[in-house]
């Protein structure tokens, strides 16, 4: 690997530019390709740089053959997000376990009581109203959205922004007959089945959670198990 | 808390005028403990950080690295592990990857 080439990965890097380097396995030779930008002393034709680009969408590194041989492709996209809205007690152990499996959190709560630095050191705090901080947010299909406010009036405008989104998970805290009634309202602001059907209610994997921290594993791990379950598209 | 950051780790041995090489996993077979795109960085003084397996081919690949450091060579590696080889060193993997090997300038 060229130096210059490991720097200008880490730039891109640093940037959240989603990036991947092409590798010809042969001759060592590589390139870096974005999906509108190709850069490097490996040249590829128009569908290689198709192939690289189809890694980068799918977020998984893979080999490719090309006209000049095997190109392994690794993919450096920026970190996969979590988006928590309500500072309660079950994000604090949630939003560390997150962080350290490599997601990018940011927790929303417009109650300022809740949403202090001291209860969440090192984490992106919004306590805009949850719309508005969605919104700014903007969830992709890297992103996954929880609500644990418990409050209709922070937990709705949330869901409601995260359903028009493609997040890859959406998941709401909150008993059955809780989950029921978001459902009728939900309904009212003119979401069909499908759509609600996208949230996982009561949140997270059945596995008997009870305390704070037991239910943020059980959330990160629903998470993870929609994650790698579902289309290659996170 | 967080794993060291590989690409920044290969940064700065080589601001330190180290050599380094970097092992990537690029296919892996059955079951295989680290998946594609896994690193591995080695300084020339077999230091390393990340990992391209459960432990069982760190050893042969550091050594690979050190020697892709002194002729700058980019290596394909192939290991097969079956299940006895790796219960001998204690991991059980059974899976087989191959890994790329490559110098840093």
């Amino acid at each position: 690997m060229k130096h210059a080439t490991l720097e200008a990965l880490r730039g891109l890097r640093a940037a959240k530019t989603p990036i991947a380097l092409a590798t010809h396995l042969a001759s060592g030779a590589q390139a870096l390709v974005g999906y509108e930008t190709a850069e490097g002393d490996l040249h590829l034709d128009a569908g290689a740089l198709d192939a690289v680009r189809q890694a980068l969408r799918d977020d998984r590194g893979r080999t490719i053959e090309t006209g000049q041989g095997a190109v392994f492709v690794n993919v450096y996209n920026p970190p996969r997000r979590l988006v928590v809205v309500g500072a309660v007690h079950i994000a604090q152990p949630l939003v560390p376990m997150a962080a350290i499996a490599g997601y990018q959190v940011v927790v929303i709560d417009p109650r300022h009581g809740f949403a202090t630095d001291a209860r969440f050191p090192q984490v992106t705090l919004d306590t805009d109203w949850p719309d508005e901080a969605m919104e700014r947010v903007k969830p992709d299909v890297r992103t996954a959205v929880v609500t644990l406010t418990h409050d209709p009036k922070l937990d709705d405008p949330a869901l409601a922004v995260a359903l028009r989104s493609p997040a890859f998970y959406i998941g709401a805290l909150g008993s059955r007959k809780t989950h029921a009634a978001r459902v009728a309202r939900l309904k009212e602001l003119g979401f069909g089945d499908n759509a609600i059907g996208r949230i996982d209610a009561p949140v997270g994997l059945d596995i008997g959670a009870v305390s704070p921290a037991e239910i943020a594993i059980a959330i990160l791990g629903k998470i993870t198990q929609t994650l790698h379950a579902g289309p290659a598209a996170a | 808390m967080n794993e060291p950051d590989i690409l920044d780790q290969v940064h700065d041995w080589r601001a330190d005028g180290r050599g380094v090489a970097l092992a990537t996993v690029v296919v892996t077979w059955g079951s295989s403990p680290r998946p594609v795109g896994s690193q591995l960085a080695v300084d020339e003084a077999g230091g390393f950080v990340g990992s391209v397996s459960g432990g069982c081919i760190e050893g042969a690949v550091v050594r690979e690295a050190l020697d892709c450091i002194e002729d700058g060579k980019p290596r394909l590696l192939d290991f097969g592990i079956t299940n006895e080889q790796a219960w001998d060193v204690g991991l059980a993997c059974g899976g087989k990857v191959q890994v790329f090997v490559e110098r840093v300038e």
